[in-house]
């Protein structure tokens, strides 16, 4: 019991410690913006861990916090296997190959408005659909192993980002485009010294979308089928020995992982478009 | 020697409700080097006129040529350089980067390039803020750049769409002053539309007075005022009178409408 | 309409056209095994006609789906009408109840300082990890605890629907300007009354463009919560089964069923939306 109401206690604490920083002046600095919602984290971690040992809850059902720990740092080997096979040889081919036929295909017909009015909205529909449901049609085309699941990653992807890119290229302004005809600039060099810059900001909010989509196309396409290794595979056969910390294990290295990616590409985002207002913006 | 001429010059736009005579029977010559203003009220046509020279527009009626040619040929020659109400420069450039745009797409050799960036920034009074990003310029500032990157091409004729519209009075009245002596250094040929009939007045050798519904050209003045003009010139009566004489150009076209 | 339709001719094209091709090799094997020579004619019907084809033609997907729709009992367990359903009832309970927290948790997080610098960092970065992966250990806890059917895939539905919901709903809220809060602040209103004139009207457009966004999301949520070994019903159990099955054609038929029901669900918001916004006068 003393697990149970320490934790709370210690929640319950750590909240108002947080309520008071929020409303003080020390919210201002970026220190204490980093430490509130850091303190939620662990205080949430803390109460999970207090729960379930206070109450007695059965591994099988939920593991507390430190059996997760223990479980990541005794298995890393096999933790980075099912890492690589998934997120670096599933998630991440698929991802650049999708992202760069979009972008391709976005520039391929933006000389075509008869071809952007009748690819948009098919590019919308398809990007609402539950994708994932072709993960068993493609492991039928390209087998089990990461090619199926790259395939699943491309078509995740290619249509967010698609519509992105197109939204992109039409951003500039009449005014922008009629400077440009004042000097008598071609197709080409419209295209390379004026839209793409100016679509930069479009497609990177499409790429970060596509980080997230791209890790959830190759986990989720391996529950279909997949050799045995991948965080996918991992997940649902430990879910099937109800080795809970080990699943538990996975999520918290694919949630690194996602963070990782998102993270890199903001990253790149903030280099390439350092002139756009909203990285310009302190709040 | 006549740079831009326009003889029964039409241009009708066709709307969901009807046609729109944006410019009808309009008959002007500019000669080289004169500093022409065009004013008039919203739809008089004065922007749909200078988008025309610019072989923005098409004329669908009438005869326009700009330096003995089309005006898309002029275009194509790279014979003018235009100045919009916004600055529209690309966050993304430096303000020399800005001002090199034109020369890249140009074809102009690298050392040109700069040797030319350095000029016309000189000429605007920037000089020292090529490194700097557009967004850390004031309006007034990058107003300035813009007019550097139409000069950067050595066009002989400048084009000026309302260019100080959107800036505060005191700002105006500067750029006005360094405009002119811009215009006295460098010869130029000038066709500007502005909404303000001191501004015209001011800057002009000739002031195109135009009414809307169709536009057309209501009164040509040809200002008899001195080159060099000081900002008090715009106290002096003959200035007054010449502004007279716009506005009441203005209101016989304008009608009782509001 | 003509370009789209346009596009989607080409599409048929190209894919009649792949089924030939794909299908072509297990025609070829077929013909070979029996000794027979195979002309180009008889590969083009084959192809089209194959039980279990790797890729099958669109016609086939076609017959399938209207057997298995208009042509057998809705209550039968080969239904599609019958598992697209079971995933539906699933999606909308877990989109109900996801939107209805997520729209409560936006109004706290913008109500409540603390709330806001503690919650919202989370709720961004949730957006970057696969919570779908977490699945399969939901219904498989949930039921050693004795809860299965529709619950445990609502409660995926419900957590994948929570924080688009969250994110566009504290956009919405946020959106005044400066200009009119300050105007609010000028009359004296409250916070509340500032909330129901004001931020709540405002977030409208936020709100409806999240809840597409959510309701795909549930759905894609309740069809994963279905493949999980034991499960029988509903759109991802007939994708999984096929596909243990190597019945192509079920496949799908199924994909295509829920196709159509995300487009559904998607185009209900927006008709909902549509009306909505029209009688607020912020139609566009």
């Amino acid at each position: 019991m003393i697990w149970l109401w320490g934790s709370l206690a210690l929640w319950a604490a750590a909240t108002a410690l947080n309520v008071a920083l929020a409303g003080s002046s020390l919210a201002r600095s970026r220190a204490v913006r980093l430490l509130i919602p850091a303190l939620f984290g662990v205080t949430l971690l803390v109460l999970w861990e207090g729960v379930v040992r206070g109450l007695d809850v059965s591994p099988v059902i939920l593991p507390p916090p430190s059996a997760i720990g223990a479980r990541i740092a005794g298995d890393l080997p096999l933790l980075w296997t099912d890492f690589v096979q998934t997120i670096l040889k599933g998630a991440l081919p698929g991802y650049a190959i999708g992202c760069g036929a979009a972008v391709l295909t976005a520039i391929l017909i933006d000389r075509s408005p008869f071809l952007q009015r009748g690819l948009l909205p098919v590019g919308n529909f398809v990007a609402a659909l539950p994708v994932v449901g072709i993960a068993p049609i493609l492991v039928m085309w390209f087998g089990f192993d990461w090619q199926s699941k790259a395939a699943v990653v491309v078509v995740m992807v290619f249509f967010p980002v698609l519509v992105n890119m197109v939204a992109g290229l039409a951003a500039t302004d009449r005014m922008q485009r009629d400077l440009m005809a004042t000097w008598s600039a071609g197709y080409w060099q419209s295209l390379v010294k004026l839209r793409l810059p100016a679509a930069l900001p479009f497609l990177f909010n499409g790429l970060k979308i596509a980080t997230t989509l791209a890790l959830i196309g190759a986990i989720v396409a391996e529950f279909f089928g997949s050799p045995t290794r991948g965080m996918g595979f991992r997940i649902s056969t430990a879910v099937g020995q109800l080795a809970l910390d080990l699943v538990w294990a996975e999520i918290a290295v694919a949630a690194l992982a996602g963070s990782a990616f998102y993270g890199l590409v903001a990253l790149i985002e903030r280099g390439l478009t350092f002139w756009h207002p909203s990285q310009r913006a302190r709040v | 020697m006549t740079v831009i001429e326009a003889r029964n010059v039409g241009l009708t736009f066709a709307t969901n409700d009807g046609p729109v005579h944006a410019l009808k029977d309009v008959n002007l010559s500019i000669g080289k080097g004169e500093f022409v203003s065009f004013i008039g009220p919203s739809g008089c046509g004065k922007t749909t006129f200078l988008r025309a020279i610019a072989a923005l527009e098409h004329p669908t009626e009438g005869t326009l040529t700009v330096n003995g040619m089309s005006p898309d040929a002029a275009r194509q020659a790279r014979a003018y350089g235009y100045v919009f109400q916004a600055a529209g420069l690309y966050p993304w450039r430096t303000i020399a980067g800005n001002v090199r745009l034109p020369l890249e797409i140009m074809g102009f050799s690298k050392a040109e390039q700069a040797e030319r960036v350095e000029r016309v920034l000189a000429l605007v009074d920037l000089e020292g803020f090529g490194k700097k990003f557009p967004w850390q310029l004031s309006g007034g500032m990058q107003q300035r750049a813009s007019i550097a990157r139409a000069l950067a091409f050595d066009a002989d004729i400048l084009l000026m769409d309302e260019p100080f519209g959107a800036l505060d009075e005191i700002v105006r009245d500067r750029l006005n002053e360094e405009l002119l002596a811009l215009w006295a250094r460098t010869g130029k040929t000038i066709g500007f539309v502005t909404h303000s009939i001191p501004e015209a007045v001011y800057l002009s050798t000739k002031i195109v007075v135009m009414s809307p519904r169709p536009g057309r050209i209501t009164d040509v003045i040809d200002s008899p005022l001195p080159r060099e003009r000081p900002l008090e010139i715009r106290d002096t009566p003959e200035f007054i009178a010449i502004a007279h004489r716009v506005r009441e150009g203005l209101r016989a076209g304008h009608g009782y409408e509001v | 309409m003509l370009p789209v339709l346009t596009v989607l001719l080409a599409i048929l094209a190209l894919w009649y056209a792949g089924a030939v091709l794909m299908n072509a090799q297990w025609a070829r094997d077929q013909a070979a095994r029996a000794g027979v020579e195979i002309g180009v004619a008889e590969i083009l019907r084959d192809t089209m006609s194959q039980e279990r084809p790797v890729l099958p033609a669109p016609h086939q997907v076609a017959a399938e789906f209207g057997k298995t729709v208009f042509g057998t009992k809705v209550t039968s367990k080969r239904s599609l009408v019958w598992h697209g359903w079971v995933t539906l009832s699933a999606t909308a309970v877990g989109f109900a109840l996801g939107s209805a927290a997520g729209i409560l948790l936006a109004i706290g997080i913008v109500h409540s300082r603390a709330m806001d610098l503690s919650v919202m960092p989370w709720a961004i970065a949730s957006q970057t990890i696969p919570i779908l992966a977490i699945a399969p250990m939901v219904i498989v806890v949930l039921s050693s605890m004795g809860v299965t059917g529709l619950l445990p895939k609502a409660i995926i539905s419900a957590w994948l629907s929570f924080f688009p919901v969250v994110v566009g709903m504290v956009k919405g809220l946020r959106a005044p300007d400066a200009m009119q809060l300050d105007q609010l602040k000028t009359w004296g209103a409250s916070k509340g009354q500032t909330f129901w004139k004001l931020r709540l009207p405002a977030s409208m457009p936020y709100l409806f463009a999240s809840l597409k966004v959510s309701v795909a999301a549930s759905l894609v949520g309740a069809i994963v919560g279905e493949l999980p070994a034991g499960a029988t019903a509903g759109l991802g159990a007939r994708l999984l089964s096929g596909s243990y099955y190597g019945q192509t054609v079920m496949i799908w038929a199924a994909l295509f069923a829920a196709a159509l029901l995300a487009a559904a669900l998607v185009g209900l918001i927006a008709a909902i939306e549509r009306v909505v916004l029209r009688r607020m006068g912020m139609a566009r």
